[in-house]
């Protein structure tokens, strides 16, 4: 009997494939998302947009909020640590945290190096934003990859350039020759038998889910369209206005997020959503998506 | 020619697809009840049970499972799907489709950081069988009619109930197909009984 293998790491994000993982802030807004479908939950002290809004220093969340979203909820339990950060990852793990984020949403510990993540029992999920990306967190040790868009906007653009841009690589490299991979695997910067396993496969070994700015049941879907393999929600459904509601509707589209006019009658009256903000009116050390390396 | 269903609201349907499809048989992922008609016999993947069951009553998929269980289809349950099948849960009152008579407790060897991979002889499968456990349940009581197919640090991790087929783990995450060959096969001999 082995704990924290691949198959077990990467097994349980493959569980979570078609559903929602969404960021709550406590045990009443964990037990809302249970209510609603979630496959998941991220348990943080804010929320991106609130992060962004309040500025400073992004730390791993208060350890009590944590284990009352563990207590309130049967569903996996994720919590993010910042980027490199060796002890909030293994404080993580200690508490009993099903998943963690290595996540660009708070403040980088390390500007070099993310986390050995080959090293722990606990599964981890990175974001990227290219195949380059993705593979070196994979290499790590990464079992989960969800695309870095730009969270806290409720702006769907940048997750959409980054899940057609990781997907288009993989088809290249699936088309390519085996000779040509090693100079592929240098322009990238991926390793190159992830390059060869991907060639095998046809995808990515890992589950790679959409992130950062998904604000509608339509973004949803829309993510899905692409090829995620599932949808990670962070502001979008406790900022709104009814997020009960919302976050139903959110999983529902997500699972038949083809069915258009399903998604138009649960489109109907949910209210403002969250307001969003035009990319390119962020300063450059505003973007999260730049962090990471 | 065979089909199988696998209940593609959520959780590791390509997975068990592939794994259909390398037994020689057809498999149809299954998002509307209507599509249940077309089947033979049904799986019921891992995934979050708790979600799966939010979308099975939102889509009114309940009667028509009940339905299919009722004309004798076989259904084989692995994980979240073993939940669903039980009659009884430990903890809860009501059962999900309820038509197993086992009683299964959810996350019962403990969360993500517990899970694991184990070799299990499973009877009339294989001596020695890969079996990854995600936040696994297992069944803590079956009634007399169910014959106990594998047992881990004596827990019953696999059972079957004349058409019902239950496990733990996750047979589908890894290229040993042998179990769910053996679902396969009873979903032969419902069709051929049927047909007689």
């Amino acid at each position: 009997m082995i704990t924290g293998t691949d198959l077990v790491k990467r097994g349980m994000a493959e569980m979570q494939k078609g559903g929602v993982i969404m960021d709550v802030v406590n045990a009443e807004q964990a037990k809302i998302a249970e209510e609603a479908g979630a496959v998941a939950v991220m348990a943080l002290e804010r929320v991106p947009s609130d992060i962004r809004a309040a500025g400073g220093v992004a730390r791993m969340a208060d350890p009590r909020i944590i284990e009352a979203v563990m207590g309130a909820v049967s569903i996996p339990v994720m919590a993010k640590g910042r980027i490199g950060h060796i002890v909030e990852a293994r404080i993580l793990e200690a508490m009993g945290v099903d998943y963690i984020d290595e996540s660009e949403v708070l403040t980088p510990a390390d500007e070099e190096y993310h986390l050995n993540k080959r090293d722990y029992t606990v599964p981890f999920v990175c974001g990227c934003r290219d195949l380059g990306e993705a593979a070196r967190r994979i290499g790590e040790g990464a079992s989960m990859l969800r695309t870095k868009g730009e969270p806290g906007t409720g702006n769907i653009v940048e997750a959409v350039r980054h899940i057609r841009k990781v997907n288009a690589q993989v088809r290249k490299v699936v088309g390519m020759n085996e000779d040509e991979l090693m100079t592929e695997a240098k322009l990238l910067g991926a390793p190159y038998e992830l390059l060869l396993e991907i060639k095998r496969l046809g995808r990515l070994p890992v589950v790679n889910f959409a992130a950062g700015g998904v604000a509608t049941p339509a973004d949803a879907a829309l993510m899905m369209e692409l090829g995620a393999d599932g949808v990670f929600v962070g502001s979008g459904i406790f900022k709104s206005e009814n997020p009960a509601k919302f976050a139903r509707a959110i999983v529902e589209a997500t699972t038949h997020f083809q069915d258009y006019k399903l998604i138009a009658e649960l489109s109907k009256d949910l209210g403002t959503p969250m307001k969003g903000i035009e990319i390119s009116s962020l300063a450059p050390e505003a973007r999260m998506q730049d962090r990471g390396w | 020619m065979i089909r199988i269903g696998v209940l593609a609201l959520q959780g590791a349907v390509r997975e068990h697809m592939r794994s259909l499809e390398a037994c020689g048989v057809e498999a149809v992922a299954i998002k509307r009840k209507e599509e249940l008609n077309e089947v033979d016999g049904l799986i019921l993947p891992g995934g979050e049970s708790t979600a799966m069951r939010r979308l099975i009553d939102k889509y009114d998929f309940m009667e028509t499972l009940k339905d299919f269980a009722r004309v004798g289809k076989p259904m084989f349950g692995t994980c979240a799907g073993l939940i669903l099948l039980a009659k009884e849960l430990e903890g809860h009152s009501e059962p999900h489709i309820g038509v197993m008579d086992i009683k299964v407790e959810r996350n019962s060897f403990g969360r993500q950081v517990d899970s694991f991979e184990a070799d299990l002889a499973i009877k009339d499968v294989a001596d020695s069988f890969p079996a990854v456990f995600i936040r696994a349940p297992h069944i803590v009581e079956a009634g007399e009619n169910v014959e106990i197919l594998s047992k881990h640090n004596d827990r019953i991790v696999a059972a079957r109930e004349g058409q019902f087929l239950g496990c733990s783990f996750h047979p589908e995450l890894t290229d040993n197909h042998r179990l769910t060959a053996y679902f396969v096969d009873m979903v032969k001999e419902a069709k051929a009984k049927h047909l007689v």
